[in-house]
């Protein structure tokens, strides 16, 4: 493994409205504990709202949290936003009260991957780490 | 120049979102579009911008008080960048940056540009990518910036020296004044700024400050403590209009070209140890032995610039 050059940039956000940020808190004090600089943006806002964060920050990776059911929706959201503003090169994770069913669908939207309440903290910060690693592969390709 | 530095000066004039996050990111990370990019920038611009420091401890309302100065400079009109610095965690490296949760409601204002920044842990390379940020900002158009860090600790202390104009934010129930005095923090302030200032305690706290600060008040008549409730935008604008006083009488004093000039030294003597500081690395390796490290640091200085008549790119070997 090569040393990381400058730490990675993630942004963790919780979209729509639900205000029960521990996962979101949790993923982002286990990502710094890892070596990542994460920039949390707190509860309650709108997809545009953390696309346009993410742009500003020149974040390698967007991690979303949603616990209101409302993922279907917001996710995808996001994703889309992102595209709106040139960033269509930053992955987008999920995590949150996914049913199964819902995995497929929000992979197939553009997300890079899901986690749900089951999912070991390694497991995720692997996520990250990998979609970091490809989104700085992409940059230094282009 | 390289293609990617093209790319994003043409961004910056354009004044567009990634670009600028871009351009910021390549300058904290030593790239390669880096140089380039900040031999180009626009001068004029760089010259015109008035850029502010917000320090104090945390939990005095920091990020508050920059939402609020925010949403003022905006009622006016003006173009804002702000560039929020936190620590890095010393063991892993890693950061949590949540100033921004406070000013989520400019998010999706493009005039307003907010760049969260981590102290890395460096010694000095902070304050040059922080200087760098600044002037990347005033290039996209910002016509004011507020820089704002916890007022603890000497990195925090060589980002400040950045600004043009310090406020110290404190609140009441932050020790007394003595405190203060003790953190060596008031010399640096132009003004302090007294937030929630509604609460009890906050009349003392004045007291004192306005007694410390009696002197450098009466140099230019103009109030330099500054009672506010920022959670309420209450006295944002006798404090915004103190601000541009003291601007005024910086510039027509020849003030403002000092500061900056004293600020463009110490970002320079930064990015000195900045690039040196892998080659001392190398040249420490395997050379250890009992010396006095003053001795031995005098030893290796010799040898290093005895030996090294014209070091092909310094530069690029900091990026390893």
């Amino acid at each position: 493994m090569t040393v990381q050059k400058t730490p990675y940039r993630v942004l963790i956000g919780k979209p729509g409205l639900d205000g029960h940020d521990r996962g979101a808190k949790f993923i982002a004090r286990a990502l710094r504990d890892e070596g990542f600089e994460v920039i949390y943006t707190g509860i309650r806002r709108t997809a545009a709202e953390i696309a346009a964060t993410a742009i500003q920050e020149d974040v390698d990776v967007v991690g979303l949290s949603s616990l209101s059911g409302a993922h279907l929706r917001l996710f995808p959201e996001v994703v889309n936003e992102l595209k709106e503003r040139g960033g269509a090169d930053i992955p987008v994770l999920g995590g949150g009260v996914i049913p199964e069913e819902d995995i497929q669908l929000l992979l197939g939207d553009g997300l890079n991957a899901i986690f749900t309440p089951g999912t070991p903290a390694n497991t995720i910060i692997r996520s990250f780490t990998e979609a970091c690693q490809q989104h700085r592969n992409h940059d230094a390709n282009k | 120049m390289t293609p990617t530095s093209k790319t994003l000066l043409a961004g910056l004039k354009k004044h567009d979102p990634r670009a600028i996050g871009r351009a910021i990111s390549a300058v904290e990370n030593n790239g390669d579009a880096a140089a380039d990019l900040l031999a180009a920038l626009d001068q004029d611009l760089i010259n015109k911008v008035l850029v502010l420091g917000i320090t104090g401890p945390p939990g005095a309302g920091k990020s508050t008080l920059t939402s609020s100065l925010i949403t003022t400079l905006r009622e006016q009109q003006k173009r804002v960048g702000i560039i929020a610095v936190d620590p890095s965690s010393p063991i892993s490296g890693g950061a949590i940056l949540g100033d921004r949760i406070r000013m989520m409601d400019h998010a999706l204002d493009p005039d307003v540009v907010v760049r969260s920044m981590a102290t890395r842990g460096r010694l000095g390379g902070l304050c040059a990518s922080a200087g760098a940020a600044v002037r990347i900002m005033a290039a996209a158009g910002c016509e004011s910036i507020i820089i704002e860090t916890v007022g603890v600790g000497q990195s925090e202390m060589d980002i400040i020296r950045l600004a043009d104009i310090t406020l110290m934010v404190l609140a009441p129930g932050f020790g007394d004044d003595i405190q203060a005095m003790k953190a060596g923090l008031l010399e640096v302030a132009d003004f302090l700024v007294v937030n929630k200032s509604d609460q009890h305690g906050a009349e003392a706290l004045c007291m004192d400050m306005e007694q410390i600060f009696s002197s450098k008040q009466e140099e230019t008549g103009i109030a330099r403590v500054i009672q506010t409730v920022a959670s309420e935008d209450r006295g944002i604008d006798e404090l915004l209009a103190s601000v541009n006083n003291f601007a005024d009488y910086l510039r027509i004093s020849g003030m403002k070209k000092e500061r900056r000039s004293k600020a463009l030294d110490a970002e320079t003597l930064d990015w000195i140890i900045e690039m040196l500081r892998p080659r001392f690395l190398q040249a420490m390796k395997g050379n250890s032995g009992n010396k006095d490290p003053r001795i031995r640091a005098k030893e290796l200085i010799n040898t290093i610039l005895a030996t090294q008549n014209s070091p092909p790119n310094i530069f690029k070997e900091t990026t390893l």
